[in-house]
């Protein structure tokens, strides 16, 4: 897999700019590369490392502290199940040892067909929602082994539309950078950084 | 503005049925179908406070009023943004106000929503912070894994920078300032301003060595540097436009203005709640129809936690206690991020013990040897009791890793480490192993829970793969 494409290298250095330091875009570029191909590849890394003025093994150090990136393949969808304090009273370990049965692999790992990755995740902030389960970050709220049957039948035959885009896409509207951009932070940083 | 010769007389919190349930402050859009959208906020008076901080206030003035409303900071540990913001050195710029968005306290569910019901209240709230503290830069970090926070929040600030809110000569005056959307990639530790701050340069999110206890004097590049909580800066609009004197009318003197409360766990209507700072936990979990509406199946309350994951526990003698800062951090724990977490008789104590120790040492960021060695140790000590394998020593080993941990195993923590993350995986041993001790003898002499509590089928101890992935 790849560097990133043209289109996205014109959103990476329209993120770049918006900071004071090349290097406070790292974590939204890496984002970005996730975005494109679905988990992190060396050769993304590598260009981002690139872009914001570092080295790969720089990269590499940050992406590999934070739990959403992935470095290797994962499902399309990514689904969730909340394990925090409010789901686990509520439920939580029942339906994650449900959802393992339906999709026949363990927490952790991904189905052949590519389709799933089931995992047990910290507190996704739905508390009161509890049990809680997110694919690619879209929530479903006080989630029965009967919801969860019918969410991975309706994922595996698409019938949700576009409310579950692919496992790496958060955001689908990016801030912009408009003409009454202030830039005041930036120029008064790099003003600093020069002395 | 209330008449300053007559102090206003606080209402008795403690006496159930007779607290007014207080005004809505910052909730206010929340059933509102368009309330995220910027023409719906601007039709329900959205942005006036901005324009009155502008072209009416001077920063000092509105520094003044966050000051006077004594307003406690809402992300955990509660200290008051007024006196924050008045730590910043005098004569070093540029300063930078950043919005820490990274909710993930267990049991905390607030400043999700007021992201994604209530972006352009915040937005407003970050610029008249901005302007008040004169930061050249603000910085909104949203936890990674709210998609649609990131959402919500990015097409608010696209639509404020259009309408001439944020961004060069905002309404046409000499402030220019611009609010930047970054966002996290899954790490808890990320929520402690200088993990924050790490992670906000595109270093691994780890807490810096203190002092300086503020980055008020070296934050951000070193720069001086304001965190703020979300649900903090949402407030402020709201002062501005009511008066600090205003907020600090509502709520408990000694813990001023209203707040949200989620409450979760076993009960009938869990809920997220915005209600006067003070009222009792038994209340908000008995009260019906506004509240929880008791306990499920009628049963009773064997623990509570009062302010998320990290926070000592409490028990039913507690409930009546008026949830005010000082009012619970003298009965030994504290408010935190506004979390409540319900167990009733069922829960089986050791488990849920488990399940807290588990969350902090997966996300010990490993710089301190006592939280990343002692917080793996108590895990799998836990673990092996729960599996059915625990030994007679084990309960005074648990103890003893907490001591090294925090000495003392007290409250306020004392901490061996560099942030509180350690001592907050000591806070559920400490209160599960002292009230519930009995349950962890039995586990150990029996190999399975007390007679009359479930435990959930969890990974690692019962079947199942691995604990977590």
């Amino acid at each position: 897999m790849a560097r990133l494409t043209d289109a996205n290298v014109v959103v990476a250095k329209e993120i770049i700019a918006r900071f004071p330091r090349p290097k406070s875009a790292l974590i939204p570029l890496l984002h970005l590369a996730q975005e494109q191909d679905g988990f992190l590849a060396n050769d993304a890394m590598a260009h981002v490392a690139e872009l914001v003025g570092v080295t790969a093994a720089e990269v590499y150090g940050t992406a590999t502290f934070y739990e959403m990136f992935k470095f290797e393949r994962v499902g399309r969808y990514c689904l969730n199940v909340c394990t925090g304090i409010s789901c686990h009273l509520m439920g939580a370990w029942e339906l994650l040892e449900h959802a393992e049965e339906l999709l026949g692999v363990k927490a952790g790992s991904t189905t052949e067909d590519l389709l799933f990755t089931i995992e047990g995740v910290e507190c996704i902030a739905a508390c009161t929602e509890a049990p809680a389960v997110s694919v690619n970050h879209r929530y479903r709220y006080r989630v029965t082994p009967e919801d969860m049957d019918r969410l991975i039948d309706d994922l595996r035959h698409d019938r949700l539309g576009g409310e579950f885009p692919a496992h790496g896409v958060l955001a689908r509207v990016r801030q912009r950078t408009p003409d009454n951009w202030a830039g005041t932070g930036a120029a008064a940083q790099q003003a600093v950084d020069a002395r | 503005m209330s008449d300053a010769t007559v102090p206003p007389t606080p209402p008795d919190y403690t006496q159930p049925g007779r607290v007014p349930t207080g005004p809505k402050l910052i909730t206010t859009r929340f059933d509102q179908p368009d309330g995220y959208t910027y023409d719906g906020y601007v039709r329900t008076g959205g942005y006036t406070a901005l324009r009155k901080a502008l072209t009416e206030m001077t920063p000092e003035q509105v520094h003044q009023e966050v000051k006077t409303s004594e307003m406690q900071g809402r992300g955990g540990a509660g200290f008051p943004a007024g006196t924050k913001w008045g730590f910043l050195p005098p004569d070093v710029f540029p300063r930078y106000l950043v919005i820490n968005g990274d909710e993930s306290e267990p049991g905390t569910y607030k400043d999700r929503k007021l992201m994604e019901l209530d972006p352009h209240q915040l937005i407003e709230g970050v610029v008249i912070a901005a302007y008040a503290v004169r930061a050249a830069q603000a910085f909104l970090y949203v936890r990674g894994e709210m998609a649609l926070a990131q959402e919500r929040l990015a097409q608010a600030l696209n639509d404020a920078y259009a309408h001439n809110l944020i961004g060069r000569n905002i309404l046409g005056t000499d402030f220019s300032v611009d609010v930047v959307l970054t966002w996290g990639a899954g790490a808890y530790i990320v929520g402690e301003e200088t993990a924050l701050i790490e992670s906000l340069e595109g270093e691994r999110g780890m807490p810096r060595l203190k002092p300086p206890y503020f980055p008020a004097s070296k934050g951000l590049y070193l720069q001086p540097t304001i965190v703020n909580n979300v649900e903090t800066l949402s407030n402020v609009p709201w002062i501005v436009n009511q008066s600090g004197q205003a907020f600090h009318d509502l709520g408990a003197p000694t813990s001023t203005g209203m707040r949200i409360f989620a409450v979760s766990g076993h009960v009938n209507h869990p809920g997220v709640f915005e209600v006067p700072n003070g009222i009792t936990t038994f209340r908000m979990l008995f009260d019906a129809p506004e509240y929880c509406g008791g306990v499920r199946d009628g049963r009773s309350v064997k623990a509570f936690i009062p302010g998320g994951a990290s926070a000592m526990w409490f028990f039913d003698e507690h409930l009546d206690l008026p949830l005010d800062k000082p009012t619970i951090d003298k009965a030994g724990s504290m408010l935190g991020s506004g979390a409540i977490v319900v167990m009733d008789d069922t829960t089986d104590m050791v488990a849920a013990c488990w399940n807290v120790v588990n969350f902090f040492s997966r996300e010990s960021c490993g710089k301190c040897t006592p939280c990343r060695e002692g917080t793996t140790w108590l895990q799998r000590i836990l673990k092996r009791i729960l599996a059915g394998d625990g030994r007679p020593e084990d309960i005074d080993l648990l103890m003893d890793v907490s001591e090294s941990i925090s000495p003392g195993i007290a409250w306020p923590p004392r901490q061996t480490t560099i942030c509180p993350l350690g001592p907050s995986a000591v806070s559920p041993i400490a209160s599960a192993v002292r009230r519930f001790r009995h349950e962890f003898e039995h586990y150990i002499q029996h190999g399975r829970a007390v007679d009359g509590v479930v435990t959930p089928p969890i990974h690692g101890v019962h079947g199942g793969a691995r604990i977590h992935v």
